[in-house]
């Protein structure tokens, strides 16, 4: 054994967790048996080693046995390392000559033989014991901070981050994909449960987004590559090109005006294709920022070059330039903020709801525009062949809750179809029929909102609706389109014959989530939204430091908690900045000249380009800066001359030779 | 058979249980074995797991020591082709695997003690899946005991030796310019 800081003294202590770990494995057999291997002078079982007299515990016992070393067998090391290393270094013995066991999610919550888990138990501590005889004493590495922040996304979640974080000074990238901010939220006509309208609050919001002195606000824009780490991201940016320049456009429209087309042609996709716009357009009246966009699949002059432009003639500024290119920008950010926002579950994938089938079919998102004052119908709900529904069925649980589609409850779907119902009654004066599974009205003052509307004669039944048809089996049923469902309250099947049907559609992932989480270097969870690096308590921050997320991105959430969670996120980026710099784990690997054979066989293989060769020396040298420790190179090397600080091949072997020592 | 997997390894003669030895990488592999703890899903408890940084840490010295030690199967964990989290380690532990396949067969050791798994770190359930089938695999291979085979073979060469009068083996002294 080295004898680097004289003897190796190792203290053990083996936590209950309560009886999280204790009622599964024999704690006590446990520290009884790390007594007995080699350098352990002091092993103990205590219930919370976490807690402040656990903590104490080691301190104290560090001081008096004059340990060097401390395994802490408890639970997972990414939840506690951090506070068992910082106890060992209060003590006065280096942070790194801690190593934990993981004996509550790899031992006690996966395992029910006690017998089988307590001998697991002892052979991951015999590991740990022999391992932490070759640690070594390390510095945290600290890498500046650059106080820029990227927020990614320029829905509600994207703007409160970007918002906020600029109002404490620091600069802010705000990247949207569309030609304006707003994202989902500007779509919306009213907002439960106060019933404000969702432009009234939004609107000053994207105001102050676009005047903010703090924030490059970059609209029709992608982030396409991110390289780097936390507090030093360097992230290239695509800028789409718009064809107008933003610069010289005041969102006059006389080019909209004046464009060939004299009726709009093209489905306007800001009011989900219910009518029509020109190829140049404004998105919406309050896009911000107020510059139209020429659709490249639609303009004559771009799509063929034979127009007379008379756009560009009637623009008096000369804003309007078809030579645009496509432009790439690279920013240099210390942490990111991806705000990347759902996408309403596509209906035509539940066929039994006839959406695409039958016109008279719609989805919740297409009635908030049918309801707005600015949408197609100028705010008329009117059918599609332009009749005022007189019966109207509201379908709940749309692709959500459903094993078939997506299994998770999209939380906001009860709300917004209480809250249609509500606009609906308000503007038709309909029979207005909700179907749902359960009402899931959590939220400060959702159950009131409920109760009002139960109160607004608008009928309840409860039961999944199985199909929308329009199959008439009696005359009344003539012309209409039949929900059929089974009300479980009453027990009986019912064929309600409606005008119109709303389908309450969830929340789902976007289509590009996986691509967006691979350039982020992030995590999904398994139903595809990103994963936060703790489900309760780190719900905003991602296993990639200096990576935060907010918003729907991370789960179906209303727009209270959506703005609670940007914040939060901002808050974390805003903390990460004024720190000025952040430690990171001393796992980088290097080169032992004196036995490096120059063979150059590890050069290539570093993806960081780290390692370079030294033609003078003939030995290969690593950069320090530019190593993350994987410790792919240290693997390769066929005369053991790399080594990764934490993970030398001492340590692993030792490790390897403890968990088998026990025959 | 389920019922088997989790019986411990205390017991009479007839009570083998397999040791398996597993190289989890942080970010993936080993956060979702930690998923599976949260979740309570049920594994055997043959497995013990060792934290590398990137499954492209493994080299496969570790794995023949873990063989040479008494483990009777190992199993490699990394993230999904494409989400390493740095780059491309994983593909460099495919290949490391690839080779130690064709090794192992070579050494007398059934490649099927060996596997190697991709599971990102949402994917609890896939952890006790890989380890309850290697557990399970390994059970029906028997026990490696490696060392014993090693006692065997030195014991014939001990044998030969006094036979022949001649060794067969270096000396020490050779060996340890090698």
């Amino acid at each position: 054994m080295p004898s680097q800081n004289g003897s190796v003294r190792i203290g053990v202590y083996v936590c209950h967790c309560g009886f999280n770990i204790a009622s599964v494995i024999d704690v006590e057999a446990v520290a009884q048996f790390a007594l007995t291997l080699p350098g352990v002078v002091v092993a103990r079982d205590y219930k919370y080693m976490c807690s402040e007299p656990g903590q104490t515990l080691i301190e104290d016992d560090i001081k008096e046995h004059n340990l060097n070393r401390i395994v802490v067998a408890a639970c997972s090391p990414l939840l506690h390392e951090e506070t068992f290393r910082t106890a060992a270094e209060r003590a006065g013995i280096n942070r790194f000559h801690v190593q934990m066991v993981n004996l509550r999610e790899h031992g006690a919550w996966v395992h029910d033989d006690r017998a089988a888990a307590t001998a697991k138990a002892k052979d991951l501590v015999h590991g740990a014991v022999l391992r932490v005889h070759y640690h070594k004493p390390l510095q945290p590495k600290r890498v500046p901070i650059n106080k820029a922040v990227l927020v990614v996304g320029g829905g509600i979640a994207g703007i409160h981050a970007a918002i906020t974080v600029a109002n404490s000074g620091k600069p802010v990238y705000l990247v949207e994909r569309e030609p304006t901010i707003g994202g989902n939220m500007a779509k919306y006509d009213k907002t439960f449960p106060t019933l404000d309208c969702a432009a009234c609050i939004l609107t000053p919001k994207m105001n102050a987004v676009r005047s903010h002195p703090n924030i490059t606000m970059w609209t029709y824009s992608e982030v396409v590559q991110v390289d780097g780490y936390v507090g030093n991201y360097k992230v290239k940016v695509r800028r789409k090109p718009r064809y107008v320049r933003e610069d010289l456009c005041v969102g006059c429209l006389h080019c909209v005006d004046a464009c060939v087309f004299k009726d709009p042609k093209f489905p306007d996709t800001f009011n989900i294709g219910m009518n029509k716009r020109k190829p140049i357009y404004l998105p919406f009246a309050q896009a911000t920022p107020k510059v139209v966009v020429i659709d490249p699949e639609a303009c004559i002059q771009l799509k063929t070059g034979k127009c007379k432009q008379a756009c560009a003639a009637a623009c008096e500024r000369g804003g309007i330039n078809f030579d645009m290119q496509e432009e790439i920008q690279e920013i240099e950010v210390g942490a990111i903020i991806v705000a990347t926002g759902f996408q309403p579950f596509d209906a035509t994938r539940a066929p039994e709801y006839g959406y695409g089938v039958y016109p008279n079919v719609y989805t919740s998102m297409e009635i908030e525009r049918l309801v707005n004052a600015s949408g197609p119908t100028g705010g008329e709900v009117v059918l599609r062949d332009g009749t005022r529904p007189k019966s109207i069925g509201v379908v709940y649980c749309v692709g959500s809750r459903d094993e078939r589609y997506n299994r998770w409850c999209s939380r906001v779907c009860c709300m917004t179809a209480l809250k249609l119902s509500h606009l609906l009654k308000e503007h038709t004066g309909a029979e207005i029929y909700n179907f749902y599974i359960d009402m899931r009205a959590a939220g400060k003052g959702y159950e009131e909102f409920y109760q009002r509307i139960l109160n607004e004669r608008v009928h309840f039944i409860r039961g999944k609706v199985a199909e929308v048809c329009d199959w008439a089996l009696d005359p009344s049923e003539e012309g209409k389109l039949v929900i059929r469902v089974e009300d479980t309250l009453t027990g009986y099947v019912r064929r309600i014959p409606v005008d119109m049907v709303v389908l309450a559609v969830g929340l789902e992932p976007r289509a590009d989530a996986q691509e967006v989480r691979r350039i982020m270097n992030m995590s999904c969870s398994s139903e595809g939204f990103f994963l936060e690096k703790h489900p309760k308590l780190a719900p905003a921050p991602t296993y990639t430091d200096g990576v935060f997320i907010a918003g729907c991105c991370q789960g179906p959430k209303d727009i209270p908690d959506t703005v609670m969670q940007a914040g939060y996120a901002a808050a974390e980026a805003m903390a990460l900045a004024d720190t000025g710099f952040f430690e990171i784990e001393p796992n980088t690997a290097h080169i032992v000249e004196e036995e490096c054979s120059g063979c150059k066989s590890c050069v290539d293989l570093c993806a960081y380009k780290a390692i370079s060769f030294n033609e003078v020396k003939h030995k290969a040298e690593i950069n320090p800066v530019l190593c993350k420790g994987c410790g792919v190179c240290v693997a390769s090397c066929p005369s053991g001359s790399i080594r990764q600080d934490l993970f030398e091949d001492e340590e692993i072997f030792s490790e390897i030779e403890g968990v088998l020592a026990t025959v | 058979m389920e019922k088997s997997l989790m019986t411990g390894s205390s017991g009479g003669a007839s009570s083998w249980e397999p040791r398996i030895v597993a190289f989890f990488c942080n970010w993936c592999t080993y956060t979702a074995a930690d998923l599976a703890g949260v979740s309570r899903m049920r594994y055997a408890p043959n497995v013990r797991v060792i934290r590398v940084m990137c499954s492209g840490r493994v080299d496969p010295q570790f794995v023949l020591d873990a063989f040479a030690q008494g483990a009777d199967g190992v199993l490699i964990g990394g993230c999904h082709p494409g989400d390493c989290h740095y780059v491309e380690g994983n593909y460099k532990a495919l290949r490391r695997v690839e080779f130690l396949y064709r090794l192992l067969e070579d050494l007398g050791i059934e490649k099927d003690r060996l596997s190697l798994v991709w599971i990102s770190a949402s994917e609890g359930d896939r952890v006790r899946v890989a380890v309850n089938e290697l557990t399970e695999r390994v059970r029906e291979l028997g026990p490696l005991n490696l060392r014993h085979r090693y006692e065997e073979l030195d014991r014939e060469v001990e044998i030969h030796d006094r036979h022949s009068r001649t060794p067969v083996r270096p000396s020490e002294e050779v060996a340890t310019h090698v």
